[in-house]
């Protein structure tokens, strides 16, 4: 049957054809076809890679942030801490120097008092002294205005002194 | 998807209109001419065969084709002219002692023939005289003349050539003129196709150095699908439902095939693991199948297409032969029935074209991938 017997001229032509279409196309357009494809797969997986990379970056700094907020509070506690406790350091020494000077001062005033008192007490007692002496004067002298009575006491003087 | 198949649908009718037109001048014109029936099988026939010229349509007595170039090779050397000549060429009559009745086979000249087998054309060029009959060349004295005649085949083959090559380098061009952007145009129609065939074809089969057969793979199944086209194109040729034009094609594939396979292809056919006695069965099955698989590619692919091109025919041919049988009326529901039915056919056709195309690449592309099989994993017996 003629359908099935192939013809060689067609075979010929066909084998001619086929090998002219596939070096050509093969160079002409498989080649850059190819080649473009994959260059523009290797820059869309390239260009994710690097929306990939940049949104990593993004959350590294983003966590970065965060961690330096977070420092930043725990520095600010710590200052105010540091600084509450100077604060209060000051404050008590504040305190302790000044009750110590209140003492200081209560103690020089209490001196003070003394030796006035000291001073003032030595004073009276000169001072009643003197008026001991000048009251002991006038009765004395009241005592001796009249002769009898300084005999007498003159007497009982002498007989104390005898006694003795 | 609806846009397509509504174009679809739109085409096939288009077509199936055309051929009808020019099938019903075929049979017209011989109905009137010869006074003889319709004859189906020779029409299909004539339109599936290869031939020296391009037949487009024949309206009473005018024949409308496209001449074709002939190239013949003789023993007085190489012989080129037009096709024109040969199928214009007076008529010869075969007699009980041919040869000798060659030389006065002008004397027939004008008489019609009732039987066409026996009729042919004598063509005196030269010192060579060639004989004319079905779309075969001899030479009267019975030396031996090789046909490198340009037929329709090869003229749609050089279309499609010319097709190929310039639907692929100007998609080439636009890889180069929008490099890294996305496809525009028939870029962006091929690009699908290009990369169903480069990555679900040629690298899920062939596991090592699979970019090396995708040149080919690309270049076998386009070829195809256009060719398949052009062939569903009325007045077109039928140049993939011909035996020589797959068998090339399967030719290609095999030579591929054995010159890339590596030691464990062949090791399975010549040293399978199997026992003793077995061997001797398996191993000339393997070896056999080493040639039954191109030939399987061979046939599947002339015989879809050319049944395709014979049922599309059958169909139509049906409003003729009961044209020939029925009143006007018959005939006109037989004529809407016949094209509904070749419509449908004819969008499968168009289906079957791409499948086609498919399925011979993904076969070679499945043969190529067991020949470069590396060695180190023995699963090579299980695929079978």
């Amino acid at each position: 049957m003629d359908l099935i017997k192939p013809e060689f001229g067609l075979l010929i032509w066909q084998t001619i054809i086929f090998l002219a279409i596939f070096f050509l196309l093969a160079k002409y357009a498989w080649k850059p076809i190819l080649g473009g494809l994959k260059d523009r797969e290797i820059s869309i997986a390239s260009a994710l890679g690097e929306a990939e990379k940049a949104r990593l970056e993004m959350q590294k700094l983003t966590s970065d942030n965060q961690k330096l907020l977070d420092e930043a509070k725990a520095e600010r506690e710590r200052i105010l801490k540091s600084a509450q406790k100077t604060a209060d350091e000051l404050r008590e020494e504040a305190k302790t120097k000044a009750s110590l000077e209140v003492n200081k001062m209560l103690e020089d005033a209490r001196r003070v008092i003394e030796s006035e008192k000291q001073s003032a007490i030595v004073a009276i007692k000169e001072q009643v002294a003197m008026l001991s002496i000048e009251v002991a004067g006038k009765i004395l002298r009241r005592e001796l205005e009249d002769k009898d009575r300084q005999q007498l006491l003159a007497a009982d003087i002498i007989r104390e002194l005898n006694i003795n | 998807m609806q846009f397509f198949s509504r174009n679809i649908i739109k085409i096939s009718i288009v077509f199936i209109f055309l051929f009808t037109i020019s099938l019903g001048a075929y049979a017209g014109g011989g109905d009137k001419k010869e006074g003889e029936k319709f004859n189906p099988g020779d029409l299909i026939m004539h339109h599936i065969k290869d031939s020296h010229e391009w037949h487009l349509i024949s309206i009473g007595e005018t024949h409308v084709s496209i001449p074709l170039p002939i190239i013949l090779y003789t023993n007085n050397g190489i012989d080129v002219f037009f096709s024109h000549d040969l199928f214009s060429a007076k008529k010869g009559e075969h007699k009980e002692s041919e040869h000798k009745e060659h030389k006065d086979g002008e004397h027939k000249d004008g008489k019609a023939k009732k039987d066409a087998h026996h009729s042919f054309q004598v063509l005196e060029r030269g010192k060579n005289v060639y004989h004319f009959s079905h779309d075969k060349i001899t030479m009267a004295d019975g030396t031996p003349v090789w046909d490198f005649s340009i037929t329709k085949n090869v003229a749609s083959l050089l279309i499609s050539t010319l097709l190929l090559i310039f639907v692929f380098t100007s998609i080439a061009k636009s890889y180069k003129k929008n490099a890294g952007k996305a496809p525009k145009g028939l870029q962006s129609f091929f690009e699908p196709l290009i990369v169903f065939v480069r990555d679900e074809i040629a690298h899920k089969n062939i596991a090592h150095n699979a970019d090396k057969y995708v040149p080919y793979l690309l270049t076998v199944f386009f070829f195809i699908w256009f060719n398949n086209m052009l062939g569903l194109i009325p007045g077109g040729a039928n140049a993939t439902g011909n035996i020589a034009v797959t068998l090339v094609l399967a030719l290609f594939t095999f030579i591929i095939t054995t010159f890339s396979a590596k030691s464990t292809y062949w090791k399975h056919i010549f040293a399978p693991h199997v026992p003793f006695l077995l061997k001797f069965i398996l191993i000339p099955i393997e070896f056999i199948g080493i040639f039954t698989k191109p030939f399987s590619l061979m046939v599947r692919l002339f015989a879809n297409i050319m049944a395709g091109h014979v049922i599309i025919l059958s169909l139509i041919s049906l409003i003729f032969i009961f044209g020939a049988m029925l009143p006007l009326a018959g005939t006109g529901v037989v004529a809407v029935a016949s094209i509904a039915f070749s419509t449908a056919m004819m969008g499968l056709e168009m289906f079957v074209a791409i499948l086609q195309a498919y399925v011979f690449t993904m076969l070679t592309s499945m043969y190529i991938g067991q020949a470069v099989e590396e060695p180190h994993h023995e699963e090579g017996a299980a695929h079978h």
